[in-house]
């Protein structure tokens, strides 16, 4: 019978992204309700070495597929080797990343495994032994409860979402022979955003302008350095041709969970609300008093961004310094 | 160049949402029902990739009778003919069932490439397309927002956190659309009059020798137990102030204090 929690972690140049702690994490709470083991699986090339960092959340045994051929992701090499090591190791649940990654991986490894997928899942709950999955559905506009029938049960998490627990376990690595078969893509260049931008998924804060800022980021921009935040953008914003659709925060866009989301200069459509309603605490500044975003909002500023924005961002420089 | 678009009929983003009585799904009435807006964007590449190198546009959509609208949608833009799955059976079908109804409907449909949005904006699952391109045995490149076909292959530009990676791929394969990857076209009115006699293939899963018994809300794997509205939030505490200078320092400080987030 299939058991066990198995984590699939997720590295970039052989460091860990964050939500891989993320998902150790939560893999323990997981495999301790269970009263099982938590094998973490990590593949790349020359990983060796960070693999036994997984131990630090609780992992009681890591996996590491070190190969050049996984130096960077490829849907085919990853399946292959990771449906090969689900094969034989048969867990019941399996973790990941809802990152561009995960999300990638998820559906061709649901497929190869006959598995069903909860899909960027922001809690999970144990009770009589039955996982229960919370994932938002219509971008957020309501939460799904999900069971998922038989095993092995793929649960892919929001990023930024789980708690981050240190639980130091005695952790071996293995490296176990890997099949990476038939590959059927190549990776021809790898283009990485210059500058070190905080990307919107993983950011602690971040603070987003919309039609209000007339395509004048420079407030945002100021007060998002000064809290070392990531600067996302409504959709008009984009449609706008004022920030990349890279920025786009909203239900057509990235569905971001900060611990802060500053909206300056945004009305708060249904469809942005859907991407950002999942932070911790969100602060309005908005001209327009009667503006939807401040239904949504924590503490609101009813005023000109362009006078508002500017001081808060003198006011946190002040703090800081 | 034979291409296929995966398209489904999804609630408009803009549109509220309220559960249904049952309590696992939501009410169907009353709200205004679009394209898929990443579909839009796989229509879009698919009539601009035939309008460079010649072939046809086939949409497949699955969906109750309502979906012909998206699919005469995708028509009205340029595609030349639709497959619709419209059995009741279906209905409510996971996403790993959807994708192997749709497998088994590309069965019967020639294709080199098949583009499908990255999601669609309703369950949000993110998985049909790679379901579907495993089920099928191709490639797949996802979150794509740029293509260049050439020598039975195509070159995708896919994004990721932070970058993006090039990746050739080749064919038959998958892709999935990105925003940035085009401007969707708006069907012109001799668009939507010709749409209007371009061929539509009605099937059943038993058509496509799908058992019925396999698919649908009854045997989903990733089950429904309920449907809930986020919890709401505490009513806004607005920050108010003599200048920009006093309220900027008042939320500084209650971010301070009641968030420690500063």
């Amino acid at each position: 019978m299939a058991q066990g929690v198995f984590v699939i972690t997720e590295q970039r140049d052989g460091e860990f992204r964050k939500v891989s702690f993320e998902a150790v994490s939560e893999g323990r709470r997981v495999a301790d309700g269970l009263s099982t083991d938590l094998t973490a699986a990590v593949l790349g090339s020359g990983i060796e070495g960070i693999a036994g960092e997984l131990g630090k959340y609780g992992a009681d045994k890591v996996v590491a597929a070190d190969d050049q051929s996984l130096a960077d992701y490829t849907t085919d090499a990853y399946t292959n080797v990771l449906a090969g090591l689900i094969k034989s190791l048969d867990p019941a649940v399996i973790i990941l990343g809802a990152t561009m990654q995960g999300k990638d991986l998820a559906g061709r490894l649901a497929a190869r495994l006959d598995a069903g997928v909860a899909m960027d899942c922001v809690a999970v709950k144990l009770e009589d032994g039955q996982l229960t999955y919370t994932r938002p559905m219509f971008g957020g506009k309501v939460l799904a409860d999900v069971e998922i029938e038989g095993t092995p049960q793929i649960v892919a998490i929001r990023p930024n979402v789980m708690t981050i627990t240190e639980k130091s376990k005695d952790c071996a690595t293995e490296k176990p022979a890997i099949q990476v078969g038939d590959v059927k893509t190549a990776i021809l260049e790898k283009i990485m955003d210059t500058g070190d931008k905080v990307e919107l998924t993983e950011a602690d804060i971040v603070v987003s302008g919309g039609r209000g800022t007339g395509g004048d980021f420079a407030a945002v921009e100021e007060l998002a350095a000064a809290l070392g935040a990531a600067v996302g953008a409504s959709r008009s914003a984009v449609d706008e041709g004022w920030r990349p659709h890279s920025d786009q925060v909203g239900q057509t866009g990235k569905v971001v969970s900060p611990t802060m989301y500053v909206a300056c200069g945004i009305s708060g459509a249904i469809q942005h609300l859907a991407g950002m309603s999942t932070s911790k605490y969100i602060v309005a500044i908005n001209k327009d008093p009667e503006a939807p975003i401040f239904s949504k909002a924590d503490f609101g500023i009813v005023g000109d961004l362009f006078d508002m924005v500017p001081a808060i961002a003198e006011e946190i420089k002040k703090i800081k310094a | 160049m034979e291409i296929v678009v995966l398209l489904k009929q999804v609630p408009d983003t803009e549109s509220m949402i309220s559960i249904a009585d049952d309590g696992v799904s939501i009410k169907k009435e009353d709200i205004k029902w679009i394209m898929n807006p990443y579909d839009e964007l796989a229509v879009e590449e698919g009539l601009q990739i035939k309008e460079a190198q010649g072939g046809t546009v086939t949409i497949l959509s699955m969906g109750p009778q309502k979906a012909i609208e998206a699919i005469r949608t995708a028509l009205a833009m340029g595609a030349d003919k639709g497959v619709h799955i419209n059995d009741p059976a279906t209905e409510g079908s996971d996403a790993l069932a959807t994708a192997k109804i749709l497998s088994a409907a590309l069965k019967e449909i020639p294709y080199d490439l098949i583009i499908a949005g990255h999601r669609a904006v309703d369950e949000d699952n993110y998985q049909v397309a790679a379901a579907v391109a495993e089920f099928l045995g191709i490639p797949q490149v996802s979150m794509v927002v740029k293509t260049e076909l050439g020598d039975g292959k195509i070159k995708c530009h896919r994004t990721f956190e932070g970058g993006s990676v090039v990746v050739e791929a080749a064919l038959p394969a998958m892709i999935t659309t990105q925003r940035g990857l085009n401007e969707p076209r708006y069907a012109s009115l001799p668009g939507i009059m010709k749409a209007k006699k371009k061929p539509v293939d009605v099937k059943t899963a038993a058509d496509l020798d799908v058992d019925p018994a396999s698919v649908g809300t009854a045997n989903r794997k990733v089950k429904i137990k309920t449907l809930r509205f986020p919890p709401e939030r505490q009513a806004v505490q607005m920050i108010e102030g003599e200048s920009p200078a006093e309220i900027a320092a008042q939320l500084v400080k209650v971010l301070h204090e009641e968030t420690k987030i500063i």
